[in-house]
């Protein structure tokens, strides 16, 4: 068991899926010397050659596009998009491209494609350097959207997306790449669509992804403190998501809290707290409440985006009001 | 730039093209043509849900440039891609029953017209986005080379594609990256509704300069020219000498869809267009090969057979089942 940071669980969940099967290729911009803008192909085409990590110019649309003929001719490409800000210049690729054609072409061809892109604020990036798309990609019949939260998860569902057949979004939050935490030395995958309950509670349910599962765990610490015991829901995957985990979790709780760093409006929260109030109506003690970002672009300078983002004490603000 | 603007000259016969061959093409051809032809009918009768586009006039591309080609090498087409579905070798029963959305069809009816698709002769699929399937094709020629196969891709394209930005960037990483990658340009004139002429400021020859690629420009319905400008072209693209480029100058007789009534259109020009008809030429040489009429009869009448036959069998078969179809969404749908 190793501490490891996410940015270096992911360059190994890469490494070792170039190393176990020849057909994986990569293909983003500065992955090469450089290693990637955020370090996570760092080395890899020092070991693998330059034929299978490959350097691309600055060509978004068009690596995109090419990984999807290629996937679809029998390699399994994986792209690097510096920032998700960057995916709206991959949309026909990856939208009416990858995501139909495996239906569109009546089941002939599969796209095992994966597109890596690091999502998130807290840097000071800016308004297209910052955003949490993760629910456009959600909403498109045929694509699935991975989000992890920890270095075990990422290498874990790193390589799932991998071997999956379909094409699978993989968004890595930027303020996370640093974060240590356990990832075994012979972890394998883990499986995609499948939700970790990572603080067990009875009183509320937290649903939450990526760098606000963090939060939830220290607002769910925070109500602990005042006797409220909240169960935590990593969803580790937003497209399919685990609508049974969440569902039993509320039918132990009755109540639900749904956080994401993702504007709030139209976001994967509202989904979620559709299906519950459908199909986990008669569990509700309370009415489903979310903790997003507010309905503007993400601001540069660092009091404004502190004010954007999520925050623990919103979380627990949340609860507080579900358990009224 | 269109035939009423600029008159190509079809060149003589070519040494390579032998009579056996010539008359293959001829089949060829007129399998696109017919299908496209009843296609008409079908549509006016509602047999035809949806939009289609078609290619008549248009169809020496196809079959000139698939001559080149081998079952191995892959293809990406446009919206007006039943000529190059039909060239490479989609089956006739499939290919009528996708358009009429069936179960049978290629894509099970689920794509219709602008997707037809056969993966298991590298046909990637028509597609509805103009200029996506450059990429498509641009990929699929990686693959190629990583996998060290022996195969080429090809991308087609029209002249209305050389607006997108992702022909730009396929050319610039094809050129970089030296795929085994033929981009065909089928230049009919028109974007769409709109001459090309006043949508495009640039030529692609200057373009392929820019690029470093090696680009020909010819007649593109001449399948003869068509045939050996392919293999002029695809020969070193497979030794490994990267990418090249072919414009194919050609007509679009009938609108964008059917449907369109060409208002837009001038009658001189529509009226120019039968004497550059890739069939006419193609029978033109056949007929100086002293090929008899009776021939290119038999040719046609098995060709008419094999289309009434799928359009029959297209009409009984059974629409497509929500539940597989729904099914298909993912290969792997996971929890």
């Amino acid at each position: 068991m190793a501490l490891l940071s996410i940015g270096r669980a992911i360059n190994k969940a890469l490494g070792d899926a170039l190393e176990a099967d020849p057909t994986v290729i990569l293909l983003g911009e500065d992955i090469a010397s450089a290693g990637g803008s955020f370090g996570a192909t760092r080395a890899l085409q020092e070991r693998f050659g330059a034929h299978r990590v490959i350097d691309t110019p600055i060509s978004e649309a068009a690596i995109a596009g090419a990984a999807v003929g290629a996937a679809m001719c029998g390699l399994k490409p994986i792209v690097e998009i510096m920032f998700m800000d960057f995916t709206t210049l991959v949309m026909d690729a990856i939208v009416n491209q990858a995501a139909k054609a495996h239906f569109m072409f009546g089941g002939q061809c599969s796209v095992p494609l994966v597109l890596r892109t690091p999502h998130g604020g807290g840097l000071s990036a800016g308004p297209q350097h910052s955003q949490c798309l993760e629910a456009w990609f959600a909403h498109v019949p045929g694509l699935k959207v991975v989000v992890p939260s920890d270095s075990w998860s990422a290498y874990g569902l790193l390589r799932s997306a991998i071997d999956d057949p379909d094409p699978v979004i993989f968004v890595e939050h930027k303020g996370l790449y640093a974060r240590k935490s356990e990832l075994p030395d012979d972890a394998g995958s883990l499986p995609l669509g499948k939700a970790a309950v990572v603080r067990a509670g009875a009183d509320v349910t937290i649903v939450a992804y990526g760098a606000a599962v963090h939060l939830a765990t220290a607002a769910a610490d925070a109500l602990a403190d005042r006797g409220i015991q909240a169960e935590v829901i990593d969803l580790r995957t937003i497209q399919p998501w685990d609508e049974a985990t969440v569902l039993a979790s509320l039918a132990r709780t009755h109540r639900l809290v749904i956080a994401h760093e993702a504007v709030e409006a139209f976001g994967v929260g509202a989904e979620i707290a559709a299906r519950m109030a459908d199909i986990g109506f008669d569990e509700l003690d309370a009415p489903i409440v979310r903790v997003g970002a507010p309905f503007m672009p993400v601001p540069f300078s660092p009091s404004l985006e502190r004010l954007y983002q999520p925050t623990e004490k919103r979380i627990f603000a949340a609860v507080s009001r579900v358990m009224e | 730039m269109s035939f009423a603007e600029e008159a190509v000259q079809p060149k003589k016969a070519a040494s390579s093209a032998d009579v056996a061959e010539l008359l293959q093409w001829y089949a060829n051809l007129l399998m696109i043509r017919r299908a496209e032809e009843r296609l008409i009918s079908l549509f006016a009768d509602g047999e035809i849900p949806g939009f289609i586009h078609l290619g008549i006039g248009q169809e020496a591309m196809s079959v000139g440039i698939m001559s080149a080609l081998t079952p191995a090498d892959t293809i990406a087409s446009t919206h007006r891609g039943h000529g190059h579905a039909l060239a490479k070798g989609v089956s006739a029963r499939a290919f009528f029953a996708e358009l009429m959305g069936k179960e049978t069809g290629l894509c099970r009816g689920r794509g219709g017209s602008m997707h037809v698709a056969d993966m298991s002769i590298g046909m990637l699929g028509a597609n509805g986005i103009v200029g996506a399937g450059i990429s498509v094709a641009l990929g699929s020629a990686l693959a190629h080379k990583s996998l060290r196969r022996d195969a080429i891709a090809v991308a087609f394209f029209g002249d209305g594609a050389l607006a997108e930005g992702i022909l730009h960037e396929c050319l610039n990483l094809s050129a970089l990256m030296k795929l085994p990658l033929l981009f065909v340009c089928e230049s009919n004139g028109w974007s769409e509704f709109s001459p090309t002429t006043k949508q495009i400021a640039f030529s692609l020859e200057k373009l392929a300069a820019a690029h470093a690629i090696p680009y020909a420009r010819i007649d593109g319905n001449d399948v003869v020219a068509v045939s050996t400008m392919a293999r002029e072209s695809v020969a070193p693209i497979r030794t490994g000498n990267g990418p090249r480029i072919i414009e194919c100058t050609t007509c679009r007789v009938r609108g964008h869809h059917e449907g369109d009534s060409q208002k837009y259109r001038s009658v001189a020009e529509l009226s120019s267009l039968s004497a550059h008809d890739p069939i006419r030429l193609a029978v033109d040489r056949l007929a100086e090969a002293a090929v008899s009429n009776d021939e290119l009869e038999r040719i046609a009448e098995k060709i008419d057979a094999e289309i009434e036959g799928a359009i029959a069998a297209a009409q009984s078969a059974a629409p497509p089942d929500f539940a597989r179809a729904i099914a298909d969404v993912y290969t792997a749908r996971g929890v």
